[in-house]
């Protein structure tokens, strides 16, 4: 994809698998979702990235036909969906809580699709093996779902939701009931899967650094609204609002007219001798990472500043209370309008 | 997690004591007079346990008693078909309010919670008024000037006969164990997880596909629970058929009546009271099953 191409909606997009057009959905008094206009690419891993309650989960319900939209459109393939109910739409959903049916075994959970679908019995069988294969959980075709782990659970969701060959897998959170380590394996589990498959995957989350490690381009969206879109990167080093900043990772913000400098933890300089031109503060808080090793520096005025600072030599000789320099160079800061 | 408190060992005894003392310890007595032989006497039965005369006495006693009466029921046809009626009847009703409860619960669980609230006490309601006094009010409205009839009559309809009919006994029976089949469906309907149907959805079902294929099959402990808990009461029920049905409805609970009470044959009722016991030991075992199945 070519960076300079066409950004008038939402980043760039060569060949639109799914659009979104100016839509809206309320509920009650509530605009859950107030007017958002995006386009996803065949083949994209698109995250919608959000606190709870900014209308993410609501937006992809609305794609999947849970939802209608009380506005706008919805373009999958370049068709308008409004009119399809659930069962005729070429999305699957793999949801939060992984809804695998209880009364079937593993094999079957993963054929249910298929069997809706007319596949003939050997066909579908084939297509269990491949699917399981795929999320390596080879020779548990007679498991029942409460005989398997969180994390194998999660891997026959996927399988069930992959299997009659969607145009776009819709991802519901679908880590948030896994343990830290496990889910870091399936993120990148997940995105090898994706690359392979070249289906078109999008993922709702609240994890802005699961986001930024699936995701080719995240939208950060905000009571209803997309705050930003764009790559991970983009987004994290060049957020367009204050917003955006804080919600990706830490941020140093400093007052400039009527905005704000942002500058990242990680692109401060941290010094315990007395620098030309640094800020002078005092040690208040040192945490250790293991890969880093973040600073907290109280100044006389202003917030605290947060510095991470790369364990790669000799660390720095600062103790709590000790006086400390803080720097930056000024193409590490960003300007934000508000 | 706060353990459980610690009772005293013997609190567990006490629930036993009180089955054998108000259920086998009476099952025992029905069980023993099955085994005896009518005599013209108050209690019009023998041999009588005398334990004045020690172990001799009970000897004595034990040599008397013989399986003659449950001979006598295997050689009369009546009792047969009594038995077969009786499961005939349950078995009807049980399929009849299968159908009528489980759109009931089903209804009852897609309301918000405020409605199914008011939609649950309008099903308990009923039993807040005597169980007699619900069948006569059958029989006000079943017989032939009844309610029944005079609304068909203001329809320009033909009176329909059905008081002391086996009609009016499946309607009674309906009617009565309504409750029973709807309580249990709710229970399993109402706590099936959304999603689960929305994931059907998903994956290609129609609206009634999702229900054939996740809703239905995963409802059927509740429709196993229901069941059972109709049918094995409906098959010993009397008040029903007594109040309701004819003269040629054979249902065990009237059988069980004319036995001990016209024909003071106390061996006889005891008898067939113990073969329905041993009948429904088949279905009250699955329903034990199905219940501790429920609860693990």
């Amino acid at each position: 994809m070519d960076p300079g191409a066409d950004r008038s909606v939402s980043g760039p997009v060569t060949a639109p698998l799914v659009r979104f057009e100016g839509v809206a959905k309320r509920f009650g008094d509530l605009a859950a979702v107030d007017g958002v206009s995006l386009e996803i690419a065949e083949g994209e891993f698109f995250a919608l990235l959000g606190p709870s309650g900014c209308g993410k989960t609501t937006l992809m319900r609305m794609l999947a036909g849970f939802a209608r939209p009380d506005a706008g459109r919805i373009l999958l393939g370049g068709e308008d969906i409004a009119g399809l109910p659930p069962h005729r739409r070429p999305s699957s959903m793999m949801f939060q809580t992984y809804a695998l049916f209880p009364h079937l075994n593993v094999e079957k959970n993963i054929a249910f699709g298929l069997k809706q679908q007319g596949w003939d019995k050997a066909r579908a069988a084939a297509r269990v093996e491949e699917m399981l294969a795929l999320v390596r959980l080879e020779g548990l075709n007679r498991r029942r779902p409460d005989q398997l782990s969180g994390g194998q659970k999660q891997r026959v969701a996927l399988a069930r939701a992959m299997a009659p060959g969607p145009r776009i897998l819709l991802l519901d959170e679908p880590l948030a009931a896994l343990d830290r380590k496990l889910r870091e394996e399936t993120q990148l589990e997940l995105k090898s899967i994706q690359r392979r498959l070249g289906v078109t995957f999008m993922i709702v989350t609240h994890d802005q650094d699961e986001a930024m490690v699936v995701a080719d381009r995240i939208a950060v969206m905000r009571e209803g609204r997309i705050a930003q879109v764009g790559p991970p990167r983009e987004v994290y080093e060049r957020p367009t609002s204050r917003f955006v900043a804080e919600f990706l990772g830490e941020a140093n913000l400093f007052p400039q007219g009527a905005g704000f400098r942002l500058v990242r933890p990680e692109r401060m300089t941290l010094s315990a001798e007395p620098v030309a031109g640094a800020m002078a503060g005092e040690v208040a808080e040192i945490a250790y990472f293991g890969d880093r090793t973040r600073y907290v520096i109280r100044r006389s005025e202003g917030r605290p500043l947060l510095v991470s600072r790369a364990n790669l030599s000799a660390p720095l000789a600062l103790a709590v209370g000790d006086a400390a320099w803080v720097a930056f160079d000024a193409d590490a800061a960003v300007v934000l309008g508000g | 997690m706060r353990r459980a408190p610690r009772l005293p060992g013997w609190t567990v005894a006490l629930p036993y004591l009180w089955l054998a003392l108000f259920f086998a310890l009476p099952m025992l007595l029905v069980a023993k007079l099955s085994l005896s032989h009518t005599v013209l006497a108050v209690p019009p039965y023998a041999p009588r346990l005398d334990l004045s005369h020690g172990l001799a006495g009970l000897g004595a006693f034990m040599r008397a008693l013989s399986f003659e009466t449950y001979a006598r029921l295997a050689a009369d046809r009546l009792y047969l078909d009594a038995y077969l009626s009786s499961l005939a009847f349950a078995g009807a009703a049980t399929a009849i309010l299968f159908l009528i409860a489980y759109p009931i619960a089903y209804g009852m669980s897609r309301f918000g919670t405020g409605a199914r609230q008011v939609l649950l006490m309008a099903v308990i309601l009923p039993f807040w008024t005597s169980f007699l006094i619900r069948i006569y009010a059958w029989i006000a409205i079943l017989k032939p000037a009844g309610l029944l009839n005079q609304a068909l009559g203001l329809l320009h309809i033909p009176p329909l006969n059905l008081l002391n009919t086996n009609t009016a006994v499946i309607i009674g029976l309906v009617y009565a164990y309504l409750p029973f089949m709807v309580l249990p469906l709710y229970a399993v309907l109402e706590r099936q997880d959304e999603s689960l149907i929305e994931a059907s959805r998903d994956l290609g079902c129609t609206p009634s596909q999702a229900f054939w294929r996740v809703t239905f099959p995963l409802s059927l402990p509740g429709v196993m629970a229901g069941g059972l808990l109709c049918f094995i009461p409906m098959v010993g029920e009397f008040v029903i058929p007594d109040l309701l049905g004819g003269s040629n409805t054979l249902m065990l609970g009237r059988t069980i009546w004319t036995e001990f009470f016209a024909n003071r044959d106390w061996p006889a009722a005891s008898a067939v009271a113990i073969v329905l016991l041993a009948t429904l030991a088949i279905p009250i075992a699955l329903f034990q099953r199905q219940q501790a199945k429920a609860l693990s």
